[in-house]
């Protein structure tokens, strides 16, 4: 067997997300689009109270950080990354906690991992290759990552390519300008041949929701990319000055919903940028099982775009075993 | 359970407060409460026990007051109120900041004590009720500081009488503490006899934050106790939170007190949801609006109105959101409901929800399991609830709201309106155009634009119709525990009975003046009249005696003219100009009348004469001045405090000063855009029914002023007793002001009384803004805003 093939997650793996997951799209409705309201007030006041609402301490907080490390996309994307850079990352992510904590915890039996390790397309064969039999997938940013402005020939090129190197999914950025002009046509368009390129690769679309301001061209946003096959919604490329926040998490977990409400269809959620401590963390799990319930608590429908969340989980796990606080040093660099 | 298998479940685990502090607290007292009164804990007495509802198990005993008990804390509070009034503002401010700054340092105490008293939440006494009270002490510590550049022309009323209920027992008594207190009043509180633990921390942390001994003063006791504070002579003024029920007794019993009266009571408050909105904003809006405190709220939105082409959608979304509602006992942080007050709460709540059932309303009821032990019910909503059931206009007091459908905004706006109560409203809708005209048709004191159950101390809170009056919060508030100074010095009013004519002199011309109803005059529907009598003993003509009909048919006519409350204050303000020139263009007429009635002197009819115009001038000129305010509560939004009409207002006008009088009372009323049932004075009403043809003559539209002459305390006692009159103004006798005051508990109508003292209606402080607060009800409407 090529050794490409053996690099791609095995499909009897949890993180792997099966086909039966993906999601077609359908037929854009403008109407439903047009129909799109959302209250920024209200959102915030909801996902303020949310914490208050559900507290989870102890063994369950434990089992919840744990949960949340196999729901990170480890990601790695500045103009300074190098093959090595990548390759320490790619061992972090395959042993992201310390045995000897998982074991304190119970959990040394487990394969815990993170849910998938996120570069640049010119490091998707070296971290194809570092991952090699973890199952760990790789993600590639793509389409002219981050402002998504070079032509659109190539950016279905750059798809293809890390694709062909190996990446099983590709996080794509939309043109904002669609967006912020209501040209939803277009971004329905674009969003399809994104789609198409990738082929049994899952695409998340990247909405940049820094960039979209409103919560209504968020929601807007959301529901065209899932129209048009987006099998995740993302929010930020972590290179816009606000990212992930839990309002923008609302509106697009409440899209999902409605999606599915329509098309039966579960599209994933990745929020990114933003969540660097494990009690955010902790909050966005809980968001995902208010209002989207339980089954999006898994890494097939559930990723975290982040790449200091994983230093403060293994602080906070090493905290509940030991009873003392614990410090970066004490945990193997990513 | 186990890290694993939680990591399987990614379920949640119960997670819960210390509560070790608060028991010690209650151990400190050895689980016995007396009272708090004249700075010290009194030995606790006879009483009962106050439960946890989350377990049913008792957290303490607590005192029941007795009259010997109140009469001391009254007295306490009396001595203590004249130093402390004296105080400078300053003074007094350093105090409230302190008692805010002692609740800050407390806080969770204070908010585990009454989770555990109330059963309640603790993310909602931690993180939305303690805040709050704080915030209120910190608010109006300014107004102390403030108050005599503020209100210079208000005095403190003394000693207040304050009754408080159970369902916020700390947020309520902050309410009702902060204002009096910092205006330079004393205070004898009752907290509920279901919730009085946090009271009683307050009233220690008040002593050692170093409020002066007497000036709060703490008597715990169920509802008898409650009826010694109110009904007490040395109380000044009561302000009651509770049952609209228990409100109406306290009306009757302090009628003709002399008592100052704020009543926050019951709801049925509309959720209004339209077909533009945030559909799950607003579903979380009902979650805040239902199920916050169990539904236990005076404001909450217990009356779902959905759009009907959304209405499917709506409560398909509604029904999956309730489902996934937490209950659980009140230290847990992992809930959004805790168990509802106790026992027989529960089976009232139980009982409406069954029967309504019955009738046909379609149950939706969240599927969970309850802990053992304590009185919970589950959330629910009851769907297509019929119109006539009880549970549809009953305040049910639970976490259980009823949903109806509308077709338009218009019938939204008749739909929230159809109630009894007027406490609040909320609004949902995307489009600003919509959910502001609603909020302004809305009959309620509070309209929440897309949220509900928001509150800040800087923004009036309270009702209107038989949700009681008053406002408790800003500057709107003040007002309510506070005297105008000018009427301090008012002398008992001097009888003026009608006199007897002197022999019989038939008239060759008729002249009976009519009454005067929806813009036409009318004669009166028991076909009597009675002779106007001069002061000279001569018969000046007739008017009319009025009876109960004409009563009715002046309120219906009063009802018909709604559009002059819509008329712009420009076009009302001209119209008042307008009566005043025509009265000028008469002046001479109007003062030989005024003196062939009362025999005064020429100069002093002609006075009276000049100062009616110039009075009729100063409405008019307040007509379109009289504006709401902005308040910048600590939201991005804004709350718009507007004064509106009350609506209905019958006047039983002063007997002295004929046209003065008249024109004092009316004048405010009909600026505002009140419309007026008014009754002349008695012994000289010819004045009034000589301005007919001035109203003819100067565009007023028909039924905004109509006027029935006759016994001022036979009309007084049918406008009292009318349920379609929204308020009631009577200057007379004390006889007349008691049995107005005692009537008007019906249907808790706002009343206006001199209680048998006289203003002086040459004063200028016989106009202006002292009266057009009589005339107007402050509404707050809350538009957070953002994209």
């Amino acid at each position: 067997m090529p050794d490409a093939a053996l690099s791609r997650p095995s499909a009897s793996l949890t993180v792997q997300p099966s086909d039966a997951h993906r999601n077609t799209g359908m037929p854009l409705d403008l109407a439903l689009i047009e129909a799109v309201r959302v209250n920024r007030s209200a959102s915030e006041r909801r996902t303020a109270a949310l914490p208050g609402r559900r507290a989870v301490k102890g063994d369950a907080q434990s089992a919840w950080l744990l949960k949340a490390v196999t729901c990170i996309d480890l990601t790695t994307l500045n103009g300074d990354d190098t093959e090595g850079r990548v390759r320490r990352l790619c061992a972090k992510a395959a042993r992201p906690v310390r045995p000897d904590l998982l074991a304190a915890l119970g959990m040394g039996d487990r394969r815990i991992t993170t849910g998938a390790v996120c570069v640049y397309h010119r490091f998707v064969a070296t971290a194809v290759d570092a991952l090699k039999g973890t199952g760990i997938p790789v993600a590639a940013v793509s389409t002219g990552f981050p402002a998504g402005l070079s032509p659109h020939a190539t950016k279905l090129a750059e798809i293809e390519a890390s694709v062909a190197d190996g990446a099983a999914e590709i996080d794509i950025v939309i043109t904002r300008e669609h967006v912020l002009t209501g040209n939803w046509e277009a971004l329905y368009r674009e969003m399809q041949e994104y789609r198409a390129a990738c082929g049994d690769a899952h695409v998340k679309a990247i909405l940049a929701t820094g960039d979209l301001k409103t919560l209504r061209n968020v929601a807007k946003a959301s529901l065209v990319c899932m129209m048009a096959g987006a099998d995740f919604i993302k929010t930020s490329t972590g290179k816009e000055s606000v990212n992930a926040t839990l309002p923008v998490s609302l509106t697009m977990v409440r899209a999902i919903r409605q999606y599915q409400a329509m098309t039966g269809v579960k599209v994933g959620y990745k929020p990114a940028g933003g969540v660097s401590k494990a009690k955010d963390v902790l909050t966005y799990f809980a968001l995902m099982k208010e209002e989207l319930g339980r089954e999006w608590l898994e890494p097939d429908l559930f990723r975290i775009g982040a790449s200091s969340l994983l230093a403060d989980i293994e602080r906070q796990l090493e905290h509940r075993v030991t009873g003392a606080y614990s410090a970066h040093n004490r945990h193997p660099i990513g | 359970m186990n890290v694993a298998s939680f990591f399987d479940s990614m379920d949640y685990a119960p997670s819960n407060e210390d509560d070790s502090a608060a028991r010690a607290w209650l151990a400190s007292y050895h689980n016995r409460f007396g009272h708090f009164i004249a700075g010290r804990f009194t030995d606790p007495g006879d009483g009962f026990d106050t439960v946890e509802p989350a377990t049913g198990k008792v957290l303490a005993r607590i005192s029941e007051g007795t009259q010997g008990d109140v009469d001391s804390a009254v007295t306490a509070a009396r001595k203590a109120q004249k130093a402390w009034a004296a105080l400078p503002g300053h003074e007094r401010a350093l105090k409230l900041y302190a008692l805010a700054r002692i609740i800050q340092r407390n806080a969770r105490l204070i908010a585990v004590v009454e989770a555990l008293d109330n059963g309640k939440p603790i993310r909602e006494t931690r993180d939305i009720d303690i805040p709050l009270a704080a915030r209120h002490f910190y608010h109006h510590a300014g107004w102390a500081q403030l108050q005599d550049s503020q209100f210079p022309d208000h005095a403190p009323l003394g000693v207040i009488g304050q009754i408080i209920p159970w369902n916020f027992p700390f947020l309520m008594l902050s309410w009702k503490i902060a204002p009096a207190l910092a205006l330079g009043n004393a205070v004898v509180l009752k907290p509920a006899e279901a919730t009085p633990l946090s009271a009683l921390l307050f009233a220690e942390l008040a002593q050692a934050a170093g409020l002066p001994d007497g000036v709060l003063n703490i008597v715990t006791g169920a509802g008898d106790t409650g009826a010694l504070i109110a009904g007490h002579d040395g109380v000044d003024k009561v302000a009651f939170t509770g049952s609209t029920e228990v409100g109406r007794k306290i009306r009757q019993m302090t009628a003709g007190s002399g008592k100052s009266l704020t009543l926050e009571l019951g709801g049925k408050s509309p959720f209004v949801v339209f077909e533009d909105a945030d559909l799950d904003a607003a579903v979380e809006g009902v979650v805040d609006a239902i199920w916050f405190n169990q539904g236990q709220v005076c404001c909450a939105g217990s009356r779902i109105l959905v759009q009907e082409g959304v209405a499917r959608d709506f409560h398909t979304r509604l029904a999956a959101r309730i489902q996934g509602l937490r209950i659980g006992t009140s230290l847990d942080k992992t809930i959004d409901m805790g168990a509802v007050i106790d026992a027989d709460q529960r089976a009232r709540i139980a009982g409406m929800v069954d029967r309504a059932v019955a009738e046909g309303a379609e149950l939706v009821q969240a599927d969970m399991e309850m802990p053992d032990g304590g009185t919970f019910y589950p959330p629910t909503v009851l769907c297509n609830v019929p119109a006539t059931c009880e549970a549809a206009t009953e305040e049910i007091f639970g976490p259980v709201a009823v949903s109806m459908t509308f077709r338009t905004p218009d019938e939204a706006l008749q739909l929230a309106n159809h109630s009894r109560y007027g406490l609040a409203a909320s609004i949902w809708s995307e489009d600003i155009n919509q959910a502001l005209e609603i909020a302004a048709g809305v009959e309620a004191g509070i309209v929440w634009v897309n949220c509900t159950n928001v509150m800040d101390a800087g923004v009036g809170f309270g009702g209107v119709k038989e949700s009681g009056f008053g406002r408790e919060g800003g500057r709107e508030g003040c007002y309510d525990y506070l005297r105008p100074r000018a009427f301090d010095k008012a002398p008992v009013r001097k009888v003026i009975t009608p006199a007897k004519p002197k022999g019989f002199a038939p008239q060759t011309v008729d002249r009976t003046a009519k009454l005067f109803i929806g813009g036409k005059q009318a004669r009166p529907d028991g076909n009597h009249s009675a002779p106007v009598i001069g002061a000279d003993g001569q018969i000046l003509g007739e008017v009319g005696v009025g009876n109960r009909k004409d009563i009715r048919n002046a309120v219906e006519a009063a009802r018909a003219a709604a559009s002059w409350g819509g008329k712009s204050q420009h076009n009302r303000a001209q119209i008042l100009y307008y009566l005043g020139e025509n009265l000028s263009a008469r002046a001479d007429e109007f003062a030989a009348r005024l003196r062939d009635m009362t025999g005064v002197k020429a100069d002093k009819a002609r006075a009276e004469v000049a100062a009616s115009v110039a009075r009729l001038f100063t409405y008019g000129a307040w007509a379109d001045k009289y504006e709401g305010v902005v308040h910048m509560p600590p939201m991005r939004g804004l709350a718009l405090a507007v004064p509106e009409a009350i609506g209905v207002v019958g006047v039983i006008c002063p007997p002295e000063a004929p046209l003065l009088g008249f024109v004092s009372t009316v004048a405010p009323l009909i600026a505002t855009g009140n419309r007026v049932v008014a009754v002349p004075s008695e012994a000289h009403p010819l004045s009034v029914t000589d301005f007919y043809q001035v109203a003819e003559t100067s565009d007023l539209p028909a039924g905004v002023l109509n006027i029935v002459t006759g016994d001022g305390l036979a009309l007084g006692k049918e406008l009292a007793k009318h349920n379609d009159v929204n308020a009631l103004w009577a200057f007379g006798t004390a006889e007349l002001g008691e049995t107005v005051e005692r009537l008007s508990a019906g249907n808790l109508k706002r009343t206006f009384t001199d209680n048998g003292r006289a203003w002086d209606w040459t004063a200028p402080t016989a106009e202006g803004e002292t009266f057009l607060r009589q005339a107007t009800q402050v509404k707050n409407i809350w538009v957070p805003y953002g994209a």
